[in-house]
């Protein structure tokens, strides 16, 4: 044996839609990883292919839903979590999954999640946390550290950022759990656990965004902020959520882990009279 | 020279991988070349259409993969895998 050997196919281009490859995601980007990891959980539950359903809403997380080959819905913007809640109670045996960004879930549709999570609907929601509105120029959003420059904070982003694992298990999302673009493996398991669990699932997943947010933060290239998982990433599922905040620097840490796992009432199972 | 071995050390083999690339889906990002933690994959030496360079496998570590697939994972292009042998 000597060296690589170069092919023209890749063994999730079953699970994509390999003629639109390469995407669209700049070098750097920590989509792909997740993406792989979404793909590769899919592959491995035991859910037929043709039963999983991926709804996104728009922003560079958006695209997913367009990459990946299973019935995937593209939504307008902020909407993923109505039309997959819309979904999963029209049709129970659907295994619905939410792929979304940070700005399309908390800031424009904040309020659909907070109400999923408080019904339990069953739907995984996996949110892609880039720090900022990536696709349109990488302006501050609502998961921006404080301090951080953006295209519309020149001078320091004033407002303090949404802390989403620990919002997630304050309306009672049943399975809470960070991981990085970086953390593959513990990733893909999550993910896979999420489709086991019945009820609203939330996993948050911190990607680099080296040209709307790293470029003007210090941050460097993708691979750089890698790095910065890889040195201030502290696993620690029984921490404290409150102090799970996300200062994005150099010298400060990143909590990650399975944060909650708890049974609660599933949304439609009970309540009602027949 | 070790001084304890696992008990198991004579049956379990270490798996050794197949590195297969896919050069025109690769655009550089070097994760896979950072995170081999046996350190097998170099940026390439020719670029592929876009101007990127792929990662190959090092000259002289070419037994070196033990299909542990986390560039496969890691790849945000889907443009690397490894295969055991």
């Amino acid at each position: 044996m000597s060296g690589e050997i170069v092919v023209n196919a890749h063994p999730l281009d079953d699970l994509l839609r390999a003629d639109r490859l390469p995407h669209i995601w700049c070098p750097g980007c920590g989509l792909g990883p997740i993406m792989a990891c979404m793909a590769n959980a899919m592959a491995d539950s035991a859910i037929p292919i043709d039963k999983h359903v991926v709804v996104s809403g728009i922003g560079c997380t958006g695209r997913v839903a367009g990459y990946l080959k299973v019935d995937s819905f593209h939504t307008t913007h902020g909407r993923p979590i109505p039309f997959a809640t819309g979904l999963k109670l029209a049709k129970p045996e659907l295994q619905v999954t939410v792929f979304s960004g940070d700005g399309d879930l908390f800031a424009i549709g904040g309020n659909h999640l907070i109400h999923a999570a408080r019904r339990n609907v069953d739907i995984n929601v996996i949110c892609v946390n880039n720090f900022n509105y990536g696709m349109t120029g990488g302006q501050a959003g609502p998961t921006t550290p404080m301090g951080a420059r953006t295209s519309t904070t020149p001078y320091g982003n004033v407002d303090p950022s949404f802390n989403l694992p620990r919002l997630a298990a304050t309306l009672g999302a049943v399975y809470v759990a960070r991981w990085t673009s970086l953390h593959v493996r513990q990733l893909e398991k999550s993910i896979r656990r999420a489709i086991k669990k019945e009820g609203f699932t939330f996993i948050e997943v911190l990607s680099p965004c080296p040209v709307g947010f790293g470029k003007s933060n210090n941050l460097g290239e993708g691979l750089d902020e890698m790095e910065l998982y890889r040195t201030n990433c502290v696993v620690y599922p029984e921490a404290d959520l409150s102090q799970a905040d996300i200062e994005l620097k150099h010298d400060s840490t990143i909590i990650v882990g399975d944060f909650v796992d708890i049974e609660r009432p599933v949304y439609g199972a009970g309540g009602g009279e027949e | 020279m070790l001084t304890r071995k696992p008990l198991d050390s004579a049956t379990v083999k270490i798996p050794v991988g197949q590195v297969y690339v896919i050069p025109g889906r690769c655009k550089g990002c070097k994760f896979c070349i950072q995170f081999c933690p046996e350190q097998v994959l170099v940026e390439s030496e020719g670029m592929n259409a876009k101007g990127y360079h792929y990662p190959v496998v090092a000259e002289d570590k070419a037994q070196a993969c033990v299909n542990c697939r986390f560039c496969k994972l890691v790849c945000p292009d889907f443009a690397i895998y490894t295969e055991e042998i």
